[in-house]
């Protein structure tokens, strides 16, 4: 790992009133690094984001941005994209590059990409969904930032749009661009360098996919009725799923699950597998939220 | 076209097309929607996944093709966002308003609704404005509401989007378990892995089909020739990257040297789409 460091929190936590939405989170983003910050709605990512970005000061700990705390001049050298995508809905798309240019003191609106050109001249409410991330990336990238920082980019996109985005994402940590990423898609987690893992204002858990999976199993049920498994499984409040026509169980002991289904004289086989990286987070939020 | 129709000649759209403002929204799209059974309709915005979910519930007219479903009164509908929950009701009101509309009352309902409030989670907030609600409960609500008088066909569009991974599980959950008690379940999604869980899916792209059976069949039916590696070996337009791994993709069978590696859904969403693209390309 690159010991230049481009965005660092450290023992970071943000306080309203009684309710903590950061609490002593650590964490770091280095040059050509792609981390991916993950957790549940209200797990305390966008506060995190907020403070990188100055537009909140922690409680307590401190945030930095290029070795200083953050202010107008590290946002000066950050691209950012909003969940909500930061665009002036009644301006043109054209305007809207040389609103952002001004704001960021280019004195040239960059080149559209291709796929843009067309709109240019489009109010930005009337080009579809595509379009405007498109745009956004490209506003946000334009001021050639250091850094990057993603709120949910890819949100709502089909699979191929999906991952020309994370081409681009990928072309930038290339070139050195430390990239900050926040993701609900359970597989992009493998497009990232490195994950963070928060639950209820905590850092539960960082490292690779692999890394924080570990060794956690879960259970595989193979039986002629899936539905009436499911049912059975259920029915004694286990957290039961199903893949296709298996029914799934994680975070259970072996024994448990042969309990339930012995009672119910259901014939079934099962085996343990590898957890998935959303069922291993599940119980994570599970530990944090009862603990 | 016909509708309603009987499960026994099953439900679901068959060459459904589907004009809206002068263009095609849906070109001969058929997607069957068995009972005990989750049928996932995966694609991005603007593939019509919602036109094809409305018109299931009878909400738009096909101009061709026919839908069968069940009576409206027996048909369950999520529509997307959280617009199938009344904001500044409580979650209880929410339960009575609809309980209303379907004629449910007295004991049958105290039981229906301490139930899926409890299974969805929502037991402690009952007396909560629906809008004060987090997105997950929001969507795990309009899920409750949509199921409250056990529907035949349940059909939701994009319960999971904007949903974080957490309550993306016990929203799943809910689905499975109405499957499991015998409903059609018809849902939309952006997410690959929730297709990938469903009995069969169909996988739209710009108002076509790209594929449509049970997931694993569609895996084997990728078109083309898919290979992985530290870059890209042929078109970079037909390259996209998995993590420091590039995936590379073309029409034809392997060439010589070529390793090629079994797609997931991810990258058999893409290759058909690239295929498709040079299809109409040519």
């Amino acid at each position: 790992m690159s010991a230049v460091v481009l965005a660092r929190a450290d023992r970071v936590s943000k306080r309203y009133g009684a309710f903590t939405a950061v609490g002593a989170v650590s964490m770091h983003v280095g040059p050509g690094e792609i981390v991916g910050l993950l957790g549940a709605n209200g797990a305390g990512k966008t506060t995190l984001i907020r403070m990188l970005l100055g537009l909140t000061v922690p409680s307590d700990g401190a945030v930095s941005v290029f070795g200083r705390v953050p202010d107008r001049t590290t946002r000066g050298r950050l691209g950012y994209v909003p969940q909500g995508l930061g665009l002036w809905d009644t301006l043109t798309v054209a305007e809207n590059l040389a609103f952002a240019a001004a704001a960021f003191h280019n004195h040239e609106a960059p080149e559209l990409p291709p796929g843009l050109q067309a709109a240019r001249n489009r109010q930005v409410a009337a080009i579809g969904l595509g379009l405007q991330r498109q745009l956004a990336f490209t506003i946000a990238l334009a001021h050639r930032p250091e850094l990057l920082v993603l709120d949910e980019p890819t949100s709502g996109v089909d699979p191929l749009s999906r991952a020309r985005l994370w081409d681009a994402v990928h072309a930038q940590a290339d070139n050195g661009v430390g990239v900050l990423v926040t993701t609900h898609y359970m597989q992009e987690a493998e497009q990232c360098d490195r994950l963070i893992l928060m639950s209820r204002g905590k850092a539960v858990a960082s490292g690779t996919e692999a890394d924080i999976i570990g060794d956690t199993t879960a259970l595989e049920i193979d039986t002629d009725s899936w539905s009436e498994t499911f049912a059975v499984l259920d029915r004694a409040r286990l957290p039961v799923t199903l893949a296709g026509t298996r029914v799934r169980i994680a975070d259970t002991p072996r024994d448990v699950v042969e309990r339930a289904l012995a009672g119910d004289e259901v014939a079934a086989t099962i085996r343990e597998v590898p957890a998935t990286l959303e069922e291993k987070m599940t119980a994570l939020d599970r530990v944090a939220t009862t603990s | 076209m016909t509708r309603p129709g009987s499960d026994t000649d099953g439900w679901g759209t068959f060459g459904v097309t589907i004009v809206r403002g002068g263009a095609t929204a849906l070109k001969d799209v058929t997607l069957a929607a068995p009972r005990g059974q989750v049928s996932a309709v995966v694609g991005g915005d603007g593939a019509g996944k919602t036109t094809l979910l409305r018109a299931l519930v009878g909400r738009i007219l096909p101009v061709s093709g026919r839908i069968s479903a069940p009576p409206t009164e027996r048909c369950g509908f999520m529509p997307t966002g959280a617009s199938g929950v009344w904001q500044d009701l409580s979650v209880n009101e929410n339960f009575d308003f609809v309980a209303a509309a379907h004629h449910l009352s007295g004991g049958a309902l105290a039981d229906r609704r301490t139930d899926l409030l409890e299974q969805a989670g929502l037991t402690g907030a009952a007396d909560r404005l629906a809008g004060d609600l987090s997105g997950g409960m929001r969507q795990k609500l309009a899920f409750c509401l949509a199921i409250l008088h056990r529907p035949d066909l349940l059909v939701l569009d994009e319960p999971s989007t904007g949903v974080d991974p957490v309550s993306r599980v016990d929203l799943w959950r809910l689905i499975a378990k109405a499957a499991a008690e015998h409903t059609a379940v018809v849902m939309a999604t952006t997410y690959l892995d929730e297709a990938e869980r469903a009995s069969t899916c169909l996988v739209l792209d710009r108002g076509v089909a790209l594929a449509h059976g049970a997931p694993d069949k569609i895996l084997a039916s990728t078109p083309g020739t898919l290979t992985s590696g530290d870059a890209p070996t042929g078109d970079p337009e037909l390259s996209w990257r998995r993590g420091r791994q590039t995936r590379s993709w073309h029409p034809g069978p392997p060439h010589p040297g070529e390793q090629p590696i079994g797609a997931d859904m991810e990258d058999c969403v893409i290759a058909l789409t690239l295929a498709e693209q040079q299809a109409g390309a040519a």
